[in-house]
């Protein structure tokens, strides 16, 4: 059953969902992403034992998605940029309760309402908590098709194991891009580890509770300090990027999702001129893979930010780098997305301001 | 690693064609990807399609210079001369655009694609036709593999139907190689 098979970037998040045990979906139409929940309306209607529900508005979905959790549904949802921002109070009190969750952002332009095209501007409100309080949303970014498998099947699991929301932040294109897949096998949902944090009666064990209302404030900060230790052992446990020709790299491009697949396209027309150029792509984005980030700038002192917005991963590079090494910019908002030839030129016009003479 | 584009009107079975020759591809044993546009678009709009295939990992699966281009609207044909690559070829269904090119450096291949639908008996299968005049001059798959994916994408779809799309795959391939022989003689 384990053929290739071409598939929209949405519906392999769909399929790889259900396969992944998620039994609760709620979402609220808008482009470019709506084929996301289109498939799981489709799938899940086959399932005896899972629910779909296209919800009044994005903030009834999340808070859908609230209940199902506390319930011990694998629970998913998903929308675009606008979208995401309406369903960001749900996030912080998934957050906040510590409740396991998938949200699936393909980004659009913005900011408002902007437009449908590929952007990456979502990236300070994905890696930043989002909604209010202090908290962090685990968020990965897939680049490609199988890793949207892989990706999504991981962020179930790292939303249970930590009881927290997980965040896949894609693109309308990759959304839209077929490539082949293959996809894992399914997990039925009953066979998972028990949950601890489940509110289904409790009879023969003590009652929970689950709130996000704390007026004691010093039980409010111990909640908070609670927090921070997780998203410390979240920090040691998740570090992921992709490193591409970086080991006799001059300059090393760091891009994601979308833009690194067009970087790693460029770098490979610079490679065939004989420019060492290398790519870093950052799968996990909170937690930033500054340990990976900090063993290339060992020995790579040059690097090229590439994103579809004006400059935020940026920001995590320089925190990163600390100064050790020189951090150029690129960026493209609004939707455009480069080609590889546009890229190049950038790359190129970059190496030979310094490495001309040397080599 | 060969990018192919394929654009014309909305409902012309435009993204069809870079569907089936994806996944063809794809059974093929090959590395691909098809990427559709997107946006607001409509029957009537214009719409294309990049697929890449490849013997390796495809970085982007976005085109800066196609090598292979077919077309079925005028728009597109003046949007992608300048874009494709030198010594890249331009397939086009000359029944319904009538355009000189600029460039000389690049390939022309012309399909009366609607004359030969018209000879077959129905005009919908214009995106066979050149279909299968890609693939024949190209061979970066087979008419078998176009069929194999045909029947799987189109599950249940009548006997006839599928001997139409056959036809249609056939006659386009048929005139360009035909073309090919006229050349060699």
């Amino acid at each position: 059953m384990n053929d290739k098979v071409l598939m929209r970037g949405t519906h392999i998040i769909g399929e790889t969902a259900v396969r992944s045990g998620c039994r609760f979906y709620a979402g609220y139409p808008i482009t470019p992403q709506n084929e996301l929940t289109e498939y799981m309306a489709g799938a899940i209607a086959k399932l005896k034992d899972g629910t779909f529900i296209q919800a009044e508005s994005e903030i009834a979905a999340v808070n859908m998605v609230i209940g199902a959790s506390m319930a011990g549904a694998r629970a998913m949802t998903s929308s675009s940029s606008p979208g995401i921002s309406l369903k960001q109070e749900g996030i912080s009190f998934l957050a906040a309760q510590e409740l396991p969750a998938v949200i699936v952002n393909s980004m659009r332009g913005g900011p408002g309402l902007g437009n449908i095209a590929p952007t990456q501007g979502d990236y300070f409100q994905a890696t930043r908590g989002g909604g209010h309080g202090d908290y962090r949303c685990i968020v990965l970014a897939p680049a490609y098709s199988q890793e949207l498998a892989d990706i999504t099947r991981r962020a179930f699991e790292y939303a249970d194991r930590f009881t927290t929301p997980v965040m896949i932040l894609i693109d309308g294109m990759m959304g839209q891009m077929m490539e082949p897949v293959v996809f894992p096998e399914p997990i039925d949902p009953r066979e998972l580890p028990p949950k601890s944090w489940v509110l289904d009666g409790a009879k023969g064990r003590p009652s929970r509770i689950i709130k996000s209302l704390i007026l004691d404030v010093v039980k409010e900060e111990e909640h908070n300090w609670k927090l921070y230790r997780k998203y410390e052992n979240i920090k040691k446990e998740i570090q992921e990027a992709e490193t591409y020709l970086t080991e006799d790299a001059k300059l090393v491009v760091i891009a994601y999702g979308t833009a690194a697949r067009i970087a790693k396209g460029a770098i490979k027309r610079v490679r065939d001129i004989g420019l060492k150029v290398g790519l870093l792509r950052p799968l996990s984005l909170w937690p930033f893979p500054r340990r990976i980030l900090d063993d290339t700038s060992r020995f790579v002192k040059e690097f090229l930010v590439y994103e579809m917005n004006t400059g935020q991963m940026v920001e995590d590079v320089e925190l990163a780098l600390k100064r050790s090494s020189e951090i150029h910019f690129y960026g493209r908002p609004g939707g455009i997305v480069s080609t590889p030839d546009e890229i190049a030129k950038v790359i190129t016009s970059l190496y030979y301001r310094r490495h001309l003479e040397e080599d | 690693m060969k990018k192919t584009v394929f654009a014309g009107f909305g409902g012309q079975g435009v993204l069809m064609m870079g569907y089936l020759f994806a996944v063809a591809a794809m059974k093929d044993g090959k590395e691909v990807t098809y990427l559709p546009s997107y946006g607001a678009e409509m029957r009537g709009g214009t719409a294309n399609c990049t697929v890449v295939v490849s013997d390796e990992e495809i970085f982007s699966p976005v085109a800066s210079s196609p090598d292979y281009t077919v077309i079925m609207n005028k728009p597109s044909l003046i949007k992608y001369e300048n874009l494709i690559k030198a010594g890249g070829t331009i397939f086009f269904n000359s029944s319904l655009i009538d355009y000189h090119l600029i460039r000389d450096d690049v390939v022309l291949e012309k399909i009366p694609a609607n004359e030969i639908a018209r000879q077959l008996g129905s005009e919908r299968t214009v995106n066979m036709i050149m279909l299968g005049a890609f693939v024949a001059k190209t061979g970066l798959t087979s008419l078998e593999s176009i069929m194999n994916s045909l029947q799987e994408t189109v599950k249940g779809k009548k006997t006839a139907v599928m001997k139409l799309n056959r036809k249609g795959l056939d006659m386009g391939a048929g005139f360009v190689l035909k073309e090919l022989r006229n050349e060699n003689d």
